[in-house]
């Protein structure tokens, strides 16, 4: 077992586990986006930064770092409030999230954390491109222009279900998560339509076809279900 | 018997200045005149004074043939060769002096570079000639890995990528992690702009990158190498090819190394061109095949890196240390430089200075050392501004700290860094505005979009920069600027991003009086950004010549010839400045501020 302090509460972990990991055992909330249980820590959109006191205040990713020996871990104050904050206005004048016209109003993992982190403005200018809408696929649709790139859709059909069919393309600000080297999702040779990726995604950016948004509420949960049921190697 | 050497430089940049085209004449001189059993010629690597090029060394008179073209050789080849009289009008300096005395070269101290310009790169038995392999064969008989990394680790050698982490201190970790096989990268992706130090040691002298690659290798435990080399730099594959290929016919590399139980062997790959992919956890997911994105550290790659196996990564600089160290002796290595930064270091140096290209000096020399001493300085009728030191992510250093000491302590401490070594110098005519958005838009463009500081921060940093140089700024967004940039830096991912502010905040602390000037004045001092200068023809001056109307892309300048003055109609003009470029009489002038 190893021993750390987070927030100033003695916990204890396996080796192996996360901050974050370890910090939910404790009962020690660290708000999170492109982290979901089940799927490998990517550590990209930034808002689950901690604070390690003993590595000369260095920010980490607490999804992606592993507990160490005597760590002494700020996961709550003041400081972090404010960078996550900005980190998420970030998030929100990069695309187009205007929650009155978005199918995920009301179920929303970015809607919620802007709640969560009292965000009730943004004080950068926003850029609303015109992303395209995908909507060639039979039973669900993609929508860019609320997508965060958290990867979560990525790595669900990656690590999932096996079947590799979303990827990022592009660079920087032009990032666009696709399917298949940029064919028309319902084109795409190796989607299942298994629908893991829309479950997955904790925002409007994927959803399902026909449904309003009271039917869309989405249950990224199956991905941790799915993966537990799992032989282990 | 040959009794004169040519050494003729066949760096990139001399290639690209018609180095070729020069062998070609020579030889053709020489053929004809029936010299071709007396002189000798050597194609090397960089030999520095990029500037110059070509380059023609000749020994034993040791004088420098510079700027050559291929109408010249005959007349060296006749007057020099075949009548000993070097010609004059075609030398770096006459007469003819020591090249050691030559204030460039006499205050560099050339320790990695020192074979490259000396011995043809594409030999391997010239390296083996000036010492090469030595340190390896040492190593490999007389030494125990744990004795070799001590002597790495005694000799406070750091890594010259550009963070500075100890190297010796690496090679441990990398011995102690546990793991199957182990791997050695060397970071060849040498992506910043202005920045030539890797290109001239692969192009000058591959071997030695071997050979360190070799000797990390025994010290971590690893069989396999790779090195990671942009694709861009063309020469620089190939004499790496060729390198590999003679290193593997002589045994140096391959199976069983001087018939030890030691092996290692190591393979090329090609980055495509992504500036991220200098970081070394985007570099060995780039190898894998993947993206090439960073990964948060830790795990480090010395416990996880390639395929997931412990890693070894350097740089390209930092390989090609490692032989002196073995040879002299950690001790030598430690006596150079200062207190925290051991050795010396390769810059490119690159902008308003009198001899660009590239130079080696010891740590702790002070930024006016390198930049007046061995750079001569900036041109005729120029006044130094700035040095942006340490790539696009870099600080712009002002004149009241130019003798600030060239170590990573200090360098950082005035928010610039080492990095790998680019040496930007700026002159009065460059704009600080200017010069920082160039470097964010660089930044933001080679962002690879994975976190969101980096992805959505350094656009929303360039867009406020590019409204101050609209003249549309304002005091608040120099705040806004510097808490976006601090938050970066804490906040992203990987170094590109946690660096990329640099330009901008240190332009912000050391030049915020020219922000303002932008804001406040609606004016860009240097004359630099479009929006905020104008043109005027001055009445006295102007001869009606009609040439400016005749240079006007947009009808903007009004006059009928032979009848002074002409003039500018201001909204039409689109500050081009090619009427000023056309005036022979220096009639048109540059304002700063808008007209009116």
């Amino acid at each position: 077992m190893i021993s750390l302090t987070i927030d100033g509460i003695r916990v204890q972990a396996e080796e192996g586990e996360t901050i974050l990991e370890a910090a939910k055992k404790a009962g020690i909330r660290i708000p999170t986006l492109c982290y979901l249980e089940g799927l490998s820590p990517r550590g990209a959109c930034r808002i689950c930064l901690v604070e390690v006191r003993n590595w000369g205040g260095r920010l980490v990713p607490s999804c992606a770092t592993p507990v160490q020996e005597g760590m002494e871990v700020v996961a709550n104050s003041p400081r972090l409030r404010e960078l996550r904050r900005t980190i998420l206005e970030m998030i929100f004048v990069e695309r187009n999230h205007i929650c009155a016209f978005c199918v995920s109003n009301g179920h929303c993992e970015l809607q919620d954390l802007a709640m969560e982190l009292g965000m009730d403005h943004v004080r950068f200018p926003y850029r609303w491109p015109l992303l395209p809408l995908d909507l060639s696929h039979e039973k669900y649709g993609i929508d860019h222009n609320r997508c965060v790139l958290c990867g979560r859709c990525v790595r669900a059909c990656a690590e999932v279900e096996g079947a590799m069919t979303w990827g990022f393309s592009g660079r920087g600000i032009f990032t666009l998560v696709e399917a298949d080297l940029g064919d028309p999702w319902g084109k795409s040779k190796t989607c299942t339509g298994c629908g893991k990726c829309v479950q997955a995604c904790p925002t409007g950016a994927l959803f399902e076809k026909g449904k309003a948004t009271s039917e869309q509420v989405k249950k990224p949960e199956i991905i941790m279900e799915v993966t537990e049921r799992r032989p282990r190697a | 018997m040959k009794r004169l050497f040519l050494l003729l430089c066949s760096g990139s940049a001399c290639q690209s200045s018609g180095a070729l085209a020069v062998k070609q004449a020579l030889v053709e001189a020489i053929t004809e005149q029936g010299l071709t059993e007396e002189v000798q010629i050597v194609e090397t690597g960089c030999m520095g004074p990029c500037e110059l090029g070509p380059i023609l060394l000749v020994y034993p008179d040791g004088v420098y043939y510079v700027r050559l073209k291929p109408a010249d050789v005959r007349e060296i080849v006749t007057e020099h060769f075949l009548k000993g009289r070097p010609v004059r009008r075609l030398l770096w300096t006459a007469p003819a002096p020591e090249p050691r005395t030559i204030p460039f070269f006499a205050r560099q101290m050339k320790i990695v570079l020192g074979n490259c310009g000396q011995i043809d790169p594409e030999k391997i038995e010239e390296y083996i000639a000036v010492g090469g392999y030595e340190a390896l064969a040492r190593v490999l008989t007389e030494m125990t890995p744990e004795e070799v990394i001590a002597e790495i680790t005694r000799s406070g050698l750091r890594g010259r990528g550009g963070a500075g982490f100890p190297t010796g201190k690496k090679w441990q970790a990398v011995r102690e992690a546990r793991g199957n096989p182990k791997y050695v990268i060397c970071n060849a992706d040498e992506g910043d702009p202005g920045a030539f130090m890797d290109r001239a040691i692969l192009e000058g002298d591959p071997h030695s990158v071997l050979e360190g690659m070799a000797i990390a290798a025994y010290a971590v435990g690893a069989e396999k190498g790779y090195i990671y080399v942009r694709a861009e730099y063309p020469l620089a594959v190939k004499r790496l090819e060729v390198a590999i290929a003679q290193a593997r016919k002589m045994g140096l590399l391959g199976p069983r190394i001087f018939e030890t139980d030691f092996s290692f062997d190591i393979e090329l790959r090609m980055g495509a061109g992504a500036f991220v992919c200098g970081e070394e956890t985007a570099l060995i997911a780039s190898i894998e095949g993947k993206r090439g994105e960073p990964r948060p550290r830790p795990p480090y790659p010395a416990t996880f890196g390639l395929f997931g196996k412990p890693t070894l990564i350097n740089n390209v600089e930092t390989f090609a240390n490692v032989r002196h160290i073995i040879l002299r002796g950690a001790d030598w290595f430690a006596n150079i430089g200062t207190e925290t930064s051991k050795g010396t270091k390769v810059f490119a140096l690159a902008g308003q200075v009198k001899n660009t290209g590239l130079v080696e000096v010891p740590m702790g020399i002070t930024l006016r050392e390198l930049i007046f001493g061995v750079g001569g300085g900036v041109p005729e009728g120029r006044r130094f501004k700035a040095v942006q030191i340490g790539g696009p992510s870099g600080g712009c250093l002002p004149e009241s700290l130019l003798d600030v000491p060239i170590d990573y302590e200090s360098l950082k401490k005035y928010g610039a860094i080492m990095g790998s070594g680019g040496v930007i110098v700026l002159d009065d005519t460059s704009c600080m505005v200017n010069v920082a958005k160039f470097f964010l838009e660089f930044t933001a463009d080679e962002s690879c979009g994975k976190c969101v500081p980096c992805r959505v921060g350094l656009r929303l940093m360039l867009s406020i920069l590019e409204r101050i140089a609209r003249g549309e700024g304002t005091e608040e967004d120099l705040q806004q600027l510097e808490d976006i940039g601090h938050m970066i830096q804490s906040t992203a991912l990987c170094g590109l991003g946690q660096t990329a502010p640099n330009p901008v905040l240190s332009t912000l602390r050391y030049f915020r009086e020219e922000y303002l000037a932008h804001i406040q004045e609606k004016a860009c001092p240097a004359g630099v950004c479009p929006a905020l200068i104008h043109y005027e023809i001055q009445g006295e001056l102007c001869r009606a010549c009609d040439l400016c109307r005749r240079a006007c892309p947009t009808g903007a300048v009004q006059g009928t010839p032979r009848n002074p003055p002409y003039s500018i109609i201001q909204d039409r003009c689109i500050r081009c400045g090619a009427c000023l470029e056309a005036c022979p009489f220096g009639a048109v002038v540059k304002i700063p501020g808008r007209k009116g």
